[in-house]
């Protein structure tokens, strides 16, 4: 049996306590995950400040290039994994089986994070806009003869991470480079990445004593999070509420992004139907910034019907087979409280399932759910479902004139506007309740990996602030 | 070491004359306990005539808790004791009524019996206490500062309110949750800066792990205090926490007792978890007052074979209070008698696993 271990920066601690992890499909168990418990994190924490040190020996130049011979290890290399090895193709059959994500998404996020490895470089030039990133490195410097300084905010970041998408982990890739360590509690259904990634940088010559890994339950995670000056936290609405205003911590929750059509296209709508489609279901609808409404002021039943028509046949296969579009809910009863409440939405007036006719939206297997993708027409923002957002390929259509969305989308992490309208397009501009604005034909999960992500992660870890010096200063 | 069979045999024929002794008294007319008289009138068997194993108790069906919620809370003080002095302990309580219990002197006669479990090198007799945790309306305070008093020491105590912490949780203030906690802490320490000569403690692993943290940031430890035995109970102990606080918090001169209790019962008791055994905890109730089985998940008539994982059901056998038969809200594998205990106890205690997602657990 496979036993991943607690890493305690760097070193392997084999907890008393152990979960068990298991292929969705087959009920196999294919490796038993470490406990930690949350003492261990809040001890561990005293040497937090070690992990930055170790990381400020090295120049960031340097750092930048061991994460480039991390994304090559990340994604080719037979890398260590507790007592044993991983291959890339075990990797993704790995986390196929237990997050339920058919395997060749599990493969298309690993060439994603290769992606954003290898661009690192580029990806903190843009987010730092150019800065000297020995600034980072130092705390101070000098820019067009002013004096600077960005301070750290934080030794380390913690990380509560989900389960549900792969994805998320790039947005932890550029915290080695700016010389800050990683506190990372895995999702449950998702030890992989953090493990394979963290020894992938190892092997590159990052410090080990730089990474802490802590497998566990909610106690670890409120651990990490009380403990680290700066962590990033990714759950549902009641998560970002409660941590709203905490300037300790970033939460990433629901994302609603959506695809509005503008009065002056919406007439040429089929035009933009595989671009609705991607947006709904890549990635089997998982991530936040797949769509999960579509707005228009005319023509909503017929992009629904036609929406229904691509998606509405899709049925589940196995997770190796490449034409797998669904992934599999892997924990008992998920799917069917989806869909139920799904249904409980349906009852209300002016919301109508576009997909029912294609058959079953739940489809209950031994050890696994599905959710077949879903359509449904809201005649209005009115009915309750026009705002929901569910972890599967799910999408309204909601009937909306153009002059009332923007006050009535809600909060939207990605929102794709198709619009030549200028008057509209500067109302999306201003609108600051729009996280990642698209203005033209682009999915809504086509990221430009150069830009920030629900806020800049170098202004979340660093407080630019006035310093003044005289005389020689540290390096 | 393993209980010999003679033991185990004569432990049980105790048990079964204590049961039948405890039954006659809560159902017998002048003695009984107005709560099982009343219900008495509702079975199809005689407890006074029927009832004369422990395996008999099985008539009564099982214990409903909720039972114990609200009043006249005098139904359940027996006849025989109904002019003594009763205390009231609750359990429970974040929301709306909570449960409560009776008690005269059972609180003080188990945790009697506790303190003869205890190691005197690291439980020295005479010494003061610091009691770190939940006081209020429950058992906790008076019990841990009995059991000092009874040791022949003086116990200080610092207050812990778990229904405010649970509405902490559950309002999500987690800043305010962590101020408590630090205003609790700083209390601990100022107690223990005061030279009161306090070497053993009561408290709960949470509180534990928060003292011990607070120490170490200030260059102290547990023992470095003084402390040299630690009475620890009130919420979840699992085989990797007792490890990571014997190699971690406490050193090796210090000595950790984990007790599983509740109001409704008294205290069970385990040997210090070795690391030879995995750091086991193995927990045995103080029979004849008190029974733990491990029962079959869906047939609670059937006890579990011995490794074997179940719900947890107590028992309560005292002349103050009958509980027959609760079925707690936790889980754990049957262990076989030992040569200390000679009856069935439980290890690896944790919540049930139908409740575990649903209940706020191991707050303080």
């Amino acid at each position: 049996m496979m036993h991943i271990p607690v890493l305690r920066w760097g070193e392997p601690y084999k907890s008393l306590d152990v979960d068990k992890v298991v292929h969705f499909a087959t009920g196999e168990v294919l490796a038993e995950v470490g406990r930690a418990n949350a003492g261990l994190v809040e001890r561990d924490m005293r040497h937090a400040q070690r992990a930055r040190d170790v990381l400020r020996e090295i120049p960031i130049a340097d750092l930048l290039q061991m994460i480039k011979k991390a994304a090559d290890l990340y994604t080719e290399a037979e890398l260590p994994l507790g007592n044993g090895t991983q291959t890339p193709d075990q990797f993704a059959l790995m986390q196929s089986a237990t997050t339920g994500l058919p395997e060749h998404m599990c493969r298309f996020n690993m060439t994603k994070n290769h992606f954003v490895l290898n661009q690192m470089d580029k990806i903190l030039e843009s987010l730092t806009r150019g800065l000297d990133l020995n600034v980072l490195s130092h705390g101070y410097g000098m820019e067009r003869g002013v004096p600077i300084s960005y301070q750290a905010q934080s030794p380390v970041l913690g990380l509560v991470l989900p389960s549900n998408s792969p994805g998320v982990h790039t947005l932890w890739l550029p915290i080695i480079p700016m010389q800050m360590g990683l506190v990372l509690k895995p999702g449950p259904q998702e030890p992989w990445t953090p493990y394979r990634m963290a020894q992938a940088f190892v092997q590159a010559g990052i410090p080990k004593q730089a990474i802490a890994i802590y497998p566990g339950l909610g106690d670890v995670g409120a651990a990490v999070l009380a403990h680290c000056p700066r962590s990033l936290i990714f759950g549902g609405t009641a998560t970002v509420e409660q941590y709203k205003g905490n300037p300790r911590v970033q939460a990433h929750g629901p994302g609603f992004s959506k695809i509005l059509l503008g009065d002056d296209v919406v007439d040429n709508w089929p035009k933009y139907l595989d671009l609705m489609v991607d947006s709904v279901l890549i990635n089997s609808g998982r991530g936040c910034i797949n769509c999960s409404g579509i707005w228009a002021s005319r023509h909503t039943k017929e992009i629904a019907e036609a929406l229904a028509e691509r998606m509405g046949p899709i049925q589940p296969l196995p997770p190796e087979d490449p034409k797998a579009a669904l992934a599999a809910f892997t924990v008992p009863k998920q799917a069917d409280a989806v869909s139920a409440a799904i249904d409980q939405d349906l009852k209300e007036d002016g919301a109508h399932d576009m997909t029912a006719r294609y058959g079953s939206r739940l489809v209950k297997k031994e050890h696994c759910d599905y959710l077949r993708p879903t359509v449904i027409l809201c005649d209005s923002p009115k009915p309750a479902i026009a705002k929901k957002e569910y972890m599967f390929p799910f999408t309204t259509v909601v009937k909306c004139p153009q002059d009332e969305m923007l006050r009535e989308i809600g909060p939207t992490l990605v929102c794709t506007a198709i619009t030549e309208d200028k008057k509209f397009q500067r109302a999306l501009i201003d609108a600051t309740h729009i996280d990642r604005l698209n203005i033209g034909p682009m999915p809504t999960i086509k990221l430009n990996w150069l830009q920030p992500h629900e806020g800049n992660i170098v202004d979340f870890l660093f407080r630019a602030r006035a310093f003044q010096f005289e005389g020689p200063l540290p390096q | 070491m393993s209980a010999n069979a003679d033991k185990v045999r004569q432990a049980r024929e105790r048990l079964d004359a204590h049961v039948r002794e405890i039954v006659q008294w809560h159902f017998h007319p002048d003695t009984g306990t107005p709560f099982w008289l009343e219900r008495a009138k509702t079975y199809k068997f005689d407890p006074l005539k029927d009832v004369n194993t422990f395996d008999d108790l099985k008539l009564f069906g099982l214990f409903e808790d909720e039972w114990l919620r609200g009043g006249p809370v005098r139904r359940w003080v027996p006849k025989a004791l109904a002019n003594k002095p009763t205390y009231v302990f609750e359990t429970g309580g974040t929301t709306g009524i909570p449960k409560s219990r009776v008690v005269q002197d059972d609180f003080r006669i188990d945790y009697e019996m506790f303190s003869d479990t205890l190691p005197e090198k690291y439980f020295p007799k005479g010494s003061n206490w610091l009691m770190l945790g939940p006081s209020g309306p429950r058992r906790l305070r008076l019990a841990v500062e009995h059991l000092c008093q009874h040791r022949g020491g003086i116990c200080f105590c610092v207050d812990l309110d778990p229904r405010w912490v649970v509405k902490l949780i559950k309002k999500g203030w987690m800043e305010h949750l962590k101020a408590y906690q630090e205003h609790v802490i700083d209390q601990a320490l100022t107690v223990l800066s005061a030279k009161h000569d306090i070497k053993c403690m009561f408290t709960t692993p949470k509180l534990l792990d928060s003292l011990a943290g607070r120490l170490e940031q200030d260059g102290s430890s547990i023992a470095q205090q003084g402390i040299t035995g630690v009475f620890c109970g009130g919420t979840e102990m699992t085989s990797q926490w007792i490890r990571f606080a014997i190699e971690e918090l406490l050193g090796p001169n210090v000595y950790i007792a984990p007790t599983y209790g509740n109001t409704l019962m008294g205290l069970a008791a385990a040997e210090m978890p070795t690391a030879d055994q995995n750091y086991k905890i193995a927990y045995y109730a103080p029979e004849p007052r008190a029974v733990a089985q491990v029962v079959d998940f869906k047939d609670y008539n059937k006890v579990v074979d011995y490794g074997q994982t179940g719900r947890v059901m107590l028992t309560t056998l005292t002349k103050e209070f009958f509980v027959p038969r609760f079925a707690e809200r936790d889980e754990g594998e049957r262990e076989a008698p030992s040569a200390k205990y000679p009856w069935d106890g439980v290890s690896g205690v944790r919540p049930f696993h139908e409740f575990a997602a649903t209940t706020t657990v191991g707050v303080y």
